[in-house]
């Protein structure tokens, strides 16, 4: 039984997931791996859009539906907390646990970005294994808006530029704290409504003189 | 050097491939193993757990690899299989043939035309691009095991980078030989942080992966350990200021098609101990021998020979 088979109004809960799961959520992950791979270069996700109920952004649910599943506790933003129909959709195309706990979750998603909260307050994954932290995704972005910032590391063949908006008033500094962690430190997923960016905490950052 | 053959197996069972899911994994599996490919990005060098799955083909065959290409490939990927530089070993034509018969992309051994390129022991002469993936199959993804076998011990010694028995190990090389003698998985430091083993690559490969353009993925199934280097990431192997590391250099070039400066494989012509060195690289030897390169043993009977079948011993 599908999502499909229950309603009929797709901004609800049971909105459906992807058309052919298969296809698209092997699309989504290979934008995600080329983002995080390539850190700042963004990413097309072509298939089509998945209609999904607000504050959940289209590609933001399709990077879940391609990640989270049972094995991912996840920590959603207040805003998202306070949607029935997004933690229903959520929990129905992905079952992933809710958790309360930024520090237990394996992703964290985030509709209003700019409240984002202090990023050490995720799991920065240990000495021995630094793969237990958080990756963050930030919904809503958009990369020709906020303030410039200059990448170089792993993935990078000289330096890359990068921009994004919103995100929180002191994400940057923290960012630059977090490659300071390396190899403990979360990663972060940026979408757009259709390209998705990212930075893993490989990547040293340079906030340009404003 | 010692000559090793290559080992021929019984062909993985695929005879009831339809049943399955596209390129063979579950989806649940799948999304399990792109976690900690997107981890193993993230770390460059540092060896993610992860839950391996029984394959329909023994470990020895690449089923790390295998697991890393299912995870990653889509409808519209070309995929190039390669086993010690070759598309024709059994090994690389079994797993070619799992994924043309599991996901039914296309497949191709031509390394320009891949998007994705499955590997066993060599890496492409051919210089790799930005939008190409190499996965390699790695057998023992812990360059310190051989050093210490208890994985809660290697694992500290990742923790706290401390890699001094690895360089100790390196030099009872020296002192006993008068040089690093290790030839293949020549151990590496990637981004000035983990220690990594290359898979068993020889060591004349080691350059290609520092600031390689292409994703490098490495899976290990029995292992259960996925790891990458991203694109143009530094990657140094291990040596000493008056022991510089040094690629194995080959006296002669290919005798099919001329080319120095790539790796070549000693290949016996005749039981009066006739021999010659040919490029381990199939591919790349044969676009060399169309676009009109030819070796001095080109017009050779014997070694026309070895052009339409696949050469099987390794040499240096
Ligand atoms: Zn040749």
């Amino acid at each position: 039984m599908t999502a499909q088979n229950f309603t009929q109004n797709s901004s609800s809960a049971l909105a459906p997931g992807f058309d052919t799961p298969v296809v698209d959520s092997q699309s989504c992950f290979r934008a995600i791996m080329n983002a995080m791979a390539r850190p700042g270069q963004t990413q097309r996700f072509t298939r089509a859009p998945l209609d999904v109920p607000a504050p959940l952004t289209p590609l933001a649910a399709a990077i879940a539906l391609t990640l989270f599943d049972y094995d991912t506790p996840i920590w959603l933003d207040p805003d998202l907390m306070e949607s029935s129909d997004a933690l229903g959709y959520l929990r129905f195309h992905t079952g992933a646990p809710v958790t309360s706990d930024a520090a237990k979750a394996t992703f964290a998603l985030l509709t209003s970005p700019r409240h984002l909260p202090d990023l050490s307050t995720f799991a920065q994954g240990s000495a021995e294994y630094p793969d237990t932290s958080t990756t963050l995704i930030l919904a809503g972005q958009n990369f020709s808006a906020g303030p410039s910032v200059s990448l170089t590391g792993p993935g990078i063949r000289s330096a890359q530029g990068f921009r994004t908006d919103p995100v929180s008033g002191g994400f940057w500094q923290q960012m630059q704290f977090n490659n300071t962690s390396f190899p403990c430190g979360v990663d972060v997923v940026f979408a757009s409504d259709d390209e998705i960016a990212a930075l893993p905490r490989s990547t040293k950052i340079t906030i340009a003189e404003s | 050097m010692t000559s090793s053959v290559r080992t021929v197996e019984a062909a993985p069972d695929q005879s009831t491939e339809s049943q399955y899911n596209f390129a063979y994994l579950d989806e649940q599996t799948k999304r399990m193993i792109r976690r900690a490919i997107l981890k193993g990005i993230a770390i460059p060098g540092y060896q993610v757990p992860f839950a391996s799955r029984e394959m329909p083909m023994p470990y020895g065959w690449g089923t790390g690899g295998v697991q890393v290409t299912a995870a990653i490939l889509g409808q519209e990927d070309t995929l190039k299989v390669i086993d010690q530089g070759s598309d024709d070993t059994t090994n690389a034509v079994s797993i070619r043939s799992f994924f043309e018969k599991t996901a039914g992309v296309k497949t191709t051994t031509a390394t320009a035309d891949a998007s994705i390129i499955q590997t066993r022991h060599r890496i492409p002469e051919a210089s790799l691009r930005e939008d190409q993936i190499i996965v390699f199959q790695v057998p023992i993804p812990e360059p310190l095991r051989f050093l210490e076998p208890r994985e809660t011990e290697t694992r500290t010694m990742h923790a706290l980078k401390e890699y001094g028995l690895m360089h100790v190990k390196l030099y009872e090389d020296i002192a006993r030989n008068g040089r690093i003698a290790t030839t293949y998985a020549y151990p590496v430091e990637v981004n000035d942080r983990y220690v990594m083993d290359p898979s068993p690559t020889p060591k004349f490969d080691n350059p290609k992966i520092d600031e390689m353009a292409a994703l490098q993925l490495y899976g290990a199934g029995r292992e259960k350990r996925i790891y990458a280097i991203p694109p143009f990431t530094k990657v140094k192997s291990l040596d000493f200021d008056d022991h510089p590391f040094e690629v194995q250099k080959f006296e002669r070039p290919c005798g099919l098609c001329g080319a120095a400066n790539v790796y070549l494989d000693e290949v016996i012509l005749d039981d009066k101990g006739g021999r010659m060195f040919v490029c381990s690289d199939t591919d790349y030897c044969e676009e060399r021998r169309e676009a009109g390169h030819l070796g001095d043993m080109a017009a050779d009977p014997a070694a026309v020979s070895l052009t339409t079948s696949t050469a099987g011993q390794d040499a240096s």
